[in-house]
């Protein structure tokens, strides 16, 4: 599934061109919102970090099952003998991958635009936005499936995810904030430990629910 | 004694929002056998093969392949059937043996590259294995699809439309490998509306009307005048 997916997006190149280009989007606007003020600034990255972030996952993660749906291969997932928390496993495996290139270039991107330094805080920032990346593809893969045959699917898709996404962005905006000042990790375990536990159950829900929601 | 019909479906009804598509459908399909189901618009004829393929449930009533409920235990019906719907089920920008790749893996089949180079020169397509499906014609799609179940073998075969939107030689490829598929101990059955060349498959006619079956006859015994008077006889009054 991880597989063919990523053929597919090396071949089409359709979610990463959107995802790009929607994050320079992003970017411009923060920058001409914040302006040069560096104090303003460095209270608002960690949100803006995660809203650029979370807007961009939006975008992927609502594509997650567009393949199947723009090829009529819904109902052949469905035939399939086999495991369908396969087909889960493959497709958050594909978004999170997706989510972390994107990611990576929005951050290299924050450097330029903000001209902010992110070296020192690099390897514990990673930890944290691997983190919270699972967090939110865990679920937005599971709601993704959930509303691919739904015909107001591009506003149920985000109504649904964000709210169960509060844990998560809480943590990952808190333990950002902490890991930019330069705290170390110890200082920010609580906000780790509870990314952690939210992971394990998100992707233990969609792990356990999926077959039933694609049966139902 | 006769062998056990491999679809047995008895007494089924199926309603959406309070709309009875079908009514108390009685139907068996035996190894070997052909049927070909027919029916106006809106007669049942997708919804029967969607239930009978899985992927939709009875209101009410049974449906069973090769003696598993498809209902209750659709797990154990899917490895022995093969849908052939309007879509090809194929992905347009994999190539022909990148997609039957991805669907062996996924049905957990071993299948290394001869085998799957063997399912592609069965449907004639060995030589576009690396080329992209967006390239493919309606027909070489549709062969496609049919690779998968070279590799599953299933027992039989639901097929919506299937000469639908086929040139004369992709017609008749698959007149005769569902001929064969037929002749191997399958069980076909074709949801149609023209009277082509599903009716020259077909060991037996199916007309639904009024939301149940409303003819069930042998096919040897009528010309295609004669089946296409009793479908008008049907459908014109009892749809």
């Amino acid at each position: 599934m991880v597989r063919k997916d990523l053929l597919v997006e090396r071949r089409s190149k359709e979610t990463l061109n959107a995802l790009v280009f929607f994050s320079l989007l992003l970017l411009f606007v923060f920058q001409f919102t914040l302006g040069p003020d560096r104090e303003r600034l460095a209270a608002a990255l960690p949100g803006i970090l995660w809203l650029g972030f979370v807007l961009a996952g939006l975008l992927g993660l609502g594509r997650t099952f567009v393949l199947e749906r723009e090829n009529d291969c819904w109902d052949a997932l469905l035939l399939a003998p086999g495991d369908k928390s396969a087909i889960y496993v493959g497709k958050l495996a594909g978004n999170v991958l997706l989510m972390l290139v994107v990611e990576t270039l929005l951050l290299v991107l924050f450097t330029f635009f903000f001209n902010v330094d992110l070296a020192g805080a690099l390897p514990a920032l990673a930890l944290v936005v691997a983190l919270g990346t699972l967090g939110l593809a865990a679920v937005g893969t599971l709601f993704a499936a959930m509303t691919a045959q739904v015909r107001a699917r591009e506003l149920l898709f985000p109504v649904l995810l964000l709210p169960v996404q509060v844990p998560v962005l809480l943590a990952t905006v808190k333990a950002t904030e902490a890991v930019l000042l330069g705290e170390p990790l110890s200082a920010v375990a609580h906000w780790l430990k509870l990314l952690a536990a939210a992971d394990v159950v998100y992707v233990a829900a969609g792990v356990l629910t999926f077959d039933f929601l694609l049966e139902s | 004694m006769a062998a056990d019909p491999l679809i047995r479906v008895t007494g089924l009804r199926k309603a959406f929002a309070g709309h009875v598509v079908l009514a108390d459908v009685r139907l068996e399909v035996r190894a070997g056998e052909a049927v070909a189901l027919l029916g106006a618009n809106g007669a049942g004829k997708t919804t029967l093969l969607r239930i009978l393929a899985t992927l939709t449930r009875p209101s009410r009533g049974t449906a069973f392949v090769l003696g598993h409920d498809c209902a209750r235990a659709p797990e154990r019906v899917r490895p022995h059937i093969g849908l052939v719907a309007h879509g090809a089920y194929v992905y347009e920008d994999l190539t022909a043996l990148e997609n039957l790749r991805f669907w062996t893996a996924l049905s957990g089949l071993a299948a290394d590259g001869a085998v799957l180079a063997r399912a592609l020169a069965a449907v004639e397509l060995e030589r576009f294995a690396g080329e992209r499906v967006r390239t493919f014609s309606a027909g070489m799609k549709r062969r496609l699809s049919l690779a998968r179940f070279v590799l599953s073998r299933p027992r039989v075969l639901l097929l919506d439309e299937p000469f639908a939107g086929l040139d004369q030689r992709a017609k008749k490829w698959l007149e005769g490998y569902l001929e064969a598929f037929k002749a191997a101990g399958g069980a076909l059955v074709m949801a149609t509306h023209s009277f082509g060349r599903e009716l020259a498959l077909a060991d037996r006619i199916v007309i639904l009307a009024a939301r149940t079956i409303a003819l069930d006859t042998p096919r040897a015994s009528m010309g295609a005048e004669e089946i296409a008077r009793l479908y008008r006889l049907h459908t014109e009054d009892g749809a």
